[in-house]
């Protein structure tokens, strides 16, 4: 089932034409990637996607419902953490629930089984700058999936970790992925990363950047970890490189 | 280790300055290189300090209460002009140069004219020490207030934050760490507002003492209140200071004391 689709989005600066028709659809329980270089307008889409900039022609729809330019439905997360010092781990991550109204202790009691489930038992009353880097990525996405109506915006959310804590918390995401029900849409420039993560892949390029393609990685569930070393792997990574020099 | 010697040299340094200046001031004094009349020892300020002590606790009491009172209100005047300030542009367009150009006013010269306009009570005491202490708490709150980065406001939109929430979730706790930085500097300045207002005009408190030693030529008692003004001073400080450690229990510093 369709969870969330946008259609023919175009988004201008002043002269500057940054998307051209941009049409993409995500499935329930999906993760897709946008991929592009620098510039291809990535940012801008999830923007748009989010609700933060309305887009000059185009529709976002969540689950059928129009959503354009409309905030407060589809949360995301960025490579910046964004944690909030001045709150403990628990309430940053409550603090989606907190805003649409649910009293603290409820919020609490919704999130504190999750701190489980996303491997951050025992951070709950630290404060994030206790926390290192790859803790605090997760704490992040655990407040993006508290404050989700299904579907998670991620904006290159690992590419400021280390590769050793990259590889790490890659193989957590899936494992996370597989307990809980969030579909995702994963905005990265990391080949590697977007052939091991998604079910498909769209390739953002051009300028204004449009849609050029779109991979679909056919390798079931959850994947082996030794995957980014196989010959399926290599042929993706060689089409996807093709593809990103032709355009 | 290192860390700890640091401390204790940081803590002590200024400390055997202060010694070597009273020392040198002994020293001036009974070598008569200043006549005693001019500049007491700093034996008879010591004593003076005993001996009035009483008689300076009761006056500030009168001026800690102006101080405070002012404090307060300044306090609640400055959160809510820098928030105006923070949400409608065209006010921070507006009152910021004013403000900054109302600091310029000496507080000397206006005393006077609060004196005159309300009478030789607490309220033109008090009215003083709002004007003195309102501005750098406002300055604190308004930086504190602007230094919120703008990916954390989209974020909180994102999260279906309305702009009240964004305001008391987000604003509030950020500006706290100015806002002590400038409640700190108002503590000190409010002490000194109600005492420069009491010297202008009034029946009780700490400046009123102060012209009535000064009047007698009573120089140790003069430096006796001095003192003893600056520790109060020093005490209001403290106290901002560990308000601070309360309320922002987050910051590194406070954290690693916990550890």
């Amino acid at each position: 089932m369709e969870i969330l689709k946008a259609e023919k989005i175009n988004k201008s600066f002043g002269e500057k034409h940054v998307l051209k028709d941009v049409s993409l659809s995500l499935n329930e329980g999906e993760i897709i990637s946008l991929l592009g270089v620098s510039g291809s307008g990535k940012t801008t889409l999830f923007n748009v996607l989010s609700g933060i900039y309305t887009p000059d022609s185009g529709k976002v729809y969540l689950k059928d419902k129009d959503i354009t330019g409309k905030p407060g439905e589809i949360s995301y997360m960025l490579q910046k953490d964004l944690l909030f010092p001045y709150r403990k781990v628990i309430d940053n991550v409550c603090l989606p629930l907190i805003l649409s109204g649910t009293k603290k202790k409820e919020a609490r009691k919704i999130a504190a089984p999750l701190f489980k489930t996303f491997g951050l038992e025992g951070t709950e009353l630290q404060y994030p700058s206790q926390l290192s880097g790859g803790m605090r990525q997760r704490a992040a996405l655990l407040r993006t999936y508290l404050s989700s109506h299904g579907v998670a915006l991620l904006d290159e959310p690992f590419s400021a970790l280390d590769t050793i804590t990259k590889s790490s918390i890659h193989k957590w995401y899936l494992d996370v992925m597989n307990e809980i029900n969030l579909s995702t849409v994963f905005i990265t420039h990391d080949i590697d990363e977007a052939i091991l993560l998604s079910d498909r892949i769209y390739i953002l390029s051009g300028a204004p950047g449009t849609i050029t393609t779109e991979i679909k990685i056919d390798v079931p569930k959850p994947r082996d970890k030794d995957f980014n070393l196989t010959e399926e792997f290599l042929n993706y990574k060689r089409q996807i490189v093709n593809i990103l020099h032709l355009s | 280790m290192t860390k700890k010697l640091q401390n204790t040299t940081s803590k002590t340094a200024p400390l055997l300055a202060l010694a070597a200046l009273v020392l040198i001031w002994y020293f001036v004094c009974d070598r008569e290189i200043i006549p005693a009349y001019m500049l007491p020892s700093p034996l008879k300020v010591i004593n003076a300090f005993k001996d009035n002590f009483g008689v300076m606790m009761k006056q500030a009491t009168v001026t800690l209460q102006e101080a405070c009172y002012g404090l307060l209100i300044g306090i609640m005047i400055a959160f809510v002009i820098a928030s105006l300030m923070d949400r409608f542009d065209f006010l921070y367009k507006a009152l910021y140069p004013l403000l900054v150009v109302s600091q310029t006013i000496p507080t000397i010269a206006i005393a006077p004219l609060l004196v005159l306009w309300m009478g030789f009570g607490m309220a033109p005491k008090i009215t003083l020490v709002v004007l003195t202490t309102f501005f750098p708490i406002a300055i604190g709150l308004l930086n504190g207030y602007k230094s919120v980065d703008n990916d954390s406001i989209n974020l909180m939109r994102a999260m279906g934050a309305k702009r009240y929430q964004i305001f008391r979730y987000i604003k509030i706790p950020n500006a706290l760490t100015d806002f002590f930085s400038g409640l700190k500097i108002s503590a000190a300045y409010a002490i000194v507002g109600a005492v420069v207002s009491e010297w202008v005009g009034g029946f009780e408190g700490l400046g009123v003492y102060m012209t009535r030693v000064k009047k007698a030529y009573a120089f140790d008692k003069m430096f006796a209140v001095i003192i003893f003004i600056s520790a109060i001073s020093l005490l209001l400080m403290a106290l901002v200071t560990v308000l601070e450690r309360v309320s922002t229990p987050w910051n590194q510093k406070n954290l690693n004391k916990k550890r």
